[in-house]
């Protein structure tokens, strides 16, 4: 579904990522693991369209996407979660649920679908975004990106700094969204979280594809996942 | 519902003073309703929008010549002078935000500032058609619309509640509709916007643009109002100005302009008939409503009292 091919990219004249290539699958978990710095955020970020590739191609379901322009890319049904959530903070849940579903004009039912998976946020449709909790922010920042209803979701550590319950649900709905078939790439740092999730896992390295292993693989070597995350 | 209400309360409040009002304050307010008018268009842009212009005057002087210029040397009649005005405006705001847009944050006021500055220099090198600094007066029977004297004081306060009132319920009607959350989505974060799926720039245009034409209907009915056309509203001040009556009224709440227009207004007035240094006065009071109400008016009502004033 999601393809890169030697994909060059940074920022300005910095060149962050080096000749990377991999593939997410529709309905698959693909993880993308590497210490800080290693390029994940601006993999997701160059797929997204916003950095300026120096080389390569990025290709969803057969289209090439690399050169688009940011606001054309959600439309084709990829979402994306940033890092930080970043929500409307001054809109309220339902509004900021009601944005995400118009961008693509998705059907009312998107909006049902989300809530679906996070019920927490049917409680809270007339609260300020602001106001809610860091977990709950992390769920509507996830919810509001799937009513766009995407074939694929770009997560960036969704789990980070929550607490466990949090951070169950977001793992459930995580797994729920491959039931349905929607594909995730997830940028994640938990270990267990990977082990748990992951169909297949890429890591990078300064930038560069060292390689992809497949779930029973991962599940093989605990200990190379530890010294690759570097925990 | 509420916020509807409230809205056409205070819409129904004007039209009522204009049957109690003594003559002096009836004659202010009528000036003040313009002068919102102009505000709630510039609030569309910096308090829903989050576009920090500082030459906004462009727009209010390109409604105010386009209608002044049309009655003087094309004899239009000032429905339709008001129509051009509002089309220059709007003109003048597609092709300014075409190349302000390309820049943003302090490099987008610094652009409307310019471009305010050309404006109110081509006014003044214009002077055989604008008649330069002095600028030019609308006489009485240029001012006469299907039988109706502007000049005359009622028929002057109630095109002006006429106008203010069209402007305040067309920017409720607008922020309560999906168009007007993206503004404030971009506002409070362009990139997520953009990010799920939002050509932010054409947003962007689209407030410019009617913001300009809101500002240049202001423009025009000021001029067609009250008689006179002045490069002076091109200037710099006027560009300044709406920014703090929105800022005192709340930015981002529909009824704000307004509150801040009315008190601006009133707290000059007063303090000029206490002291020749009255605008030290109007300055020590806003510096203590900075402190206290930094929301402004609107805003601190909203965050305290009505969470659902739009």
């Amino acid at each position: 579904m999601l393809r890169l091919e030697a994909v060059d990219a940074g920022y300005g004249p910095v060149r962050v990522l080096r000749s990377v290539s991999f593939d997410v699958a529709a309905g698959e978990v693909h993880c993308l693991l590497g210490r800080n710095g290693a390029g994940k955020t601006t993999a997701l970020r160059a797929i997204m369209g916003l950095l300026p590739l120096a080389s390569g191609r990025i290709r969803f379901g057969g289209a090439e996407i690399g050169r688009l322009p940011p606001h054309r890319v959600p439309r084709l049904g990829i979402g994306y979660v940033p890092q930080g959530r970043r929500l409307f903070a001054e809109l309220t849940v339902a509004q900021n649920l009601e944005i995400g579903r118009m961008a693509r004009g998705a059907p009312a039912r998107a909006v049902a679908a989300a809530l679906d998976l996070f019920p927490r946020l049917a409680d809270r449709l007339g609260q300020r975004a602001g106001t809610l909790s860091g977990g709950e922010q992390q769920m509507l920042a996830m919810a509001r990106a799937l009513c766009l209803e995407p074939r694929l979701l770009l997560l960036d550590e969704p789990t980070e700094g929550l607490q466990p319950s949090m951070i169950r649900a977001i793992r459930d709905a995580v797994a729920e969204l491959k039931a349905r078939g929607v594909g995730v790439l997830l940028v994640e740092q938990r270990i267990d979280a990977v082990l748990a999730l992951a169909d297949r896992a890429t890591f990078l390295e300064n930038g560069r594809c060292l390689g992809t292993l497949t779930a029973a693989e991962l599940q093989a070597a605990p200990d190379l996942l530890r010294q690759r995350l570097g925990v | 519902m509420r916020a509807a209400g409230l809205h056409l309360g205070l819409v129904g409040l004007l039209l009522a003073a204009h049957f109690v009002l003594p003559a002096y304050h009836h004659g202010v307010l009528a000036r003040v309703m313009v002068l919102a008018a102009y505000a709630t268009g510039y609030n569309l842009l910096f308090g829903y929008t989050g576009l920090l212009s500082l030459g906004h005057a462009m727009f209010f002087a390109a409604g105010m010549y386009g209608a002044g210029l049309g009655v003087r040397f094309l004899a239009l009649d000032p429905g339709l002078a008001l129509l051009a005005g509002v089309a220059a405006g709007a003109l003048l705001g597609l092709a300014v935000g075409l190349l302000a847009l390309r820049t943003a944050g302090v490099a987008f006021m610094i652009v409307t500032l310019m471009f305010a500055q050309a404006t109110h220099l081509g006014i003044l090198l214009a002077g055989r058609w604008t008649r330069g600094d002095e600028g030019f007066v609308l006489q009485g029977p240029e001012r006469v619309v299907l039988g109706l004297d502007l000049g005359d004081a009622a028929i002057r306060y109630l095109a002006a509640w006429a106008l203010f009132s069209a402007v305040l319920l067309l920017v409720l009607r607008l922020v309560s509709l999906p168009a007007g959350r993206v503004l404030v989505a971009i506002r409070e974060n362009e990139e997520r916007a953009r990010l799920l799926g939002y050509d932010t720039r054409a947003h962007k245009l689209r407030a410019v643009v009617l913001s300009a034409a809101i500002a240049a209907a202001a423009g025009a009915a000021y001029a067609l109002l009250f008689g006179y056309v002045g490069a002076t509203f091109a200037s710099v001040q006027y560009s300044i100005l709406p920014l703090l009556w929105v800022l005192l009224g709340g930015a981002g709440t529909v009824i704000g302009p307004f509150l801040g227009t009315l008190l601006m207004f009133y707290l000059i007035d007063t303090a000029s008939g206490l002291t020749p240094a009255y605008m030290l006065v109007a300055g020590l009071a806003l510096v203590l409503l900075t402190l206290f109400a930094p929301q402004g008016l609107a805003g601190e009502v909203r965050r305290r009292l009505a969470p659902w004033l739009p």
